[in-house]
């Protein structure tokens, strides 16, 4: 009887499979007979440099940073794709070259709307 | 368990017998794995220890490790101050088990040379369940691999069931000690009681 061609890699799954699980349930089993668990307080606490942390994570945060977001896309993401657009100009057909167009007027829109807004000014 | 003389027999004649017990021990006192953390300028010979020329790797020691989660070994290197002991204490409490202190140098055992301040503690044992002590001030590197080979020692005589075995393999020994806070005048408690049980004095007249 001849066995199936991809036989072997099922038997390497499983051989890979109980390589790496045979140790880890054998640690288990050590750690469950040999090393009782013993969660505290200060064990259990999130911190680790020796300092306790005093407020909760949950802060406010500035929602005003939307701005610098946004300005971040305009000048740096566009940058990457103005380059390869630029290396690619002449083999463009015309739906690619309005797709690049289209991509950049959505993100000078954005730049424009933060003209208008005066976030571009230096204060 | 095996006869300790037939295992010294059969070793002469070629075949290594061992335990369960002995082989972790070996295991562990093999892989003690430090806290990287320093307090004063005992931590320079602790760092000296580290490195090439005395090279505590040789012992399996050096992989100082920056979290106490991973960690099994605290060397108190330095004075520790009563603004610094919550947090040694709190470390050592995030320390997994079994684990081990070393109190390395005059200040760590006593407060040295800054005993009579009255911002040093006068020995982190007082806190601590302290494994091995080293004098010195600072004690050099070699002192301080003389610790490491004494408390591997110790780990090699750890029993893994029994009555005598360690403080870790007790499932109601607790985990953590109590951290001191800041009191009106001194650290409150002042002492760990269950730990420190110092000599009575006894005063001849």
């Amino acid at each position: 009887m001849q066995s199936h061609p991809y036989l072997f890699l099922v038997v390497l799954t499983v051989a890979a499979l109980l390589f790496a699980l045979i140790p880890l349930a054998l640690a288990r089993l050590w750690a469950k007979t040999f090393s009782p668990r013993k969660p505290g307080p200060s064990k259990s606490a999130v911190y680790e440099c020796g300092l306790e942390s005093k407020p909760t994570g949950w802060i406010q945060f500035k929602s005003d940073y939307y701005i610098y977001a946004i300005v971040f896309l305009v000048f740096d993401v566009e940058t990457i794709f103005l380059l390869p657009f630029a290396v690619a100009f002449k083999g463009l057909s015309i739906g690619g070259f309005a797709a690049i167009m289209i991509f950049l007027l959505l993100l000078v829109e954005g730049l424009v709307w933060a003209c208008m807004k005066g976030v571009l000014k230096w204060k | 368990m095996i006869d300790e003389g037939l295992q010294n027999e059969m070793k002469k004649q070629g075949v290594f017998t061992t335990s369960l017990q002995d082989l972790y021990n070996w295991g562990r006192k093999s892989s003690v794995w430090p806290l990287q953390f320093g307090l004063a300028c005992c931590a320079i010979e602790m760092i000296a220890a580290s490195m090439a020329r005395f090279d505590i790797s040789r012992f399996g020691a050096e992989v100082f490790r920056p979290s106490p989660r991973q960690a099994d070994l605290m060397i108190v290197a330095g004075t520790v101050t009563k603004k610094m002991l919550p947090q040694v204490v709190r470390l050592y409490n995030q320390m997994p088990e079994p684990k081990y202190v070393i109190a390395m140098g005059a200040c760590a055992i006593s407060g040295g040379p800054f005993k009579e301040g009255y911002n040093v503690l006068k020995g982190v044992d007082r806190y601590l369940p302290v494994d091995v002590h080293i004098p010195g001030c600072p004690p050099r590197p070699e002192a301080l691999l003389h610790a490491l080979m004494t408390l591997q020692k110790k780990i090699e005589t750890d029993a893994l069931t029994g009555e005598k075995r360690p403080r870790h393999l007790q499932a109601d020994a607790p985990s953590e000690f109590p951290i001191p806070e800041f009191g009106e005048h001194d650290l409150v408690p002042s002492k760990n009681e269950q730990l420190w049980k110092p000599a009575p004095v006894v005063r001849n007249e």
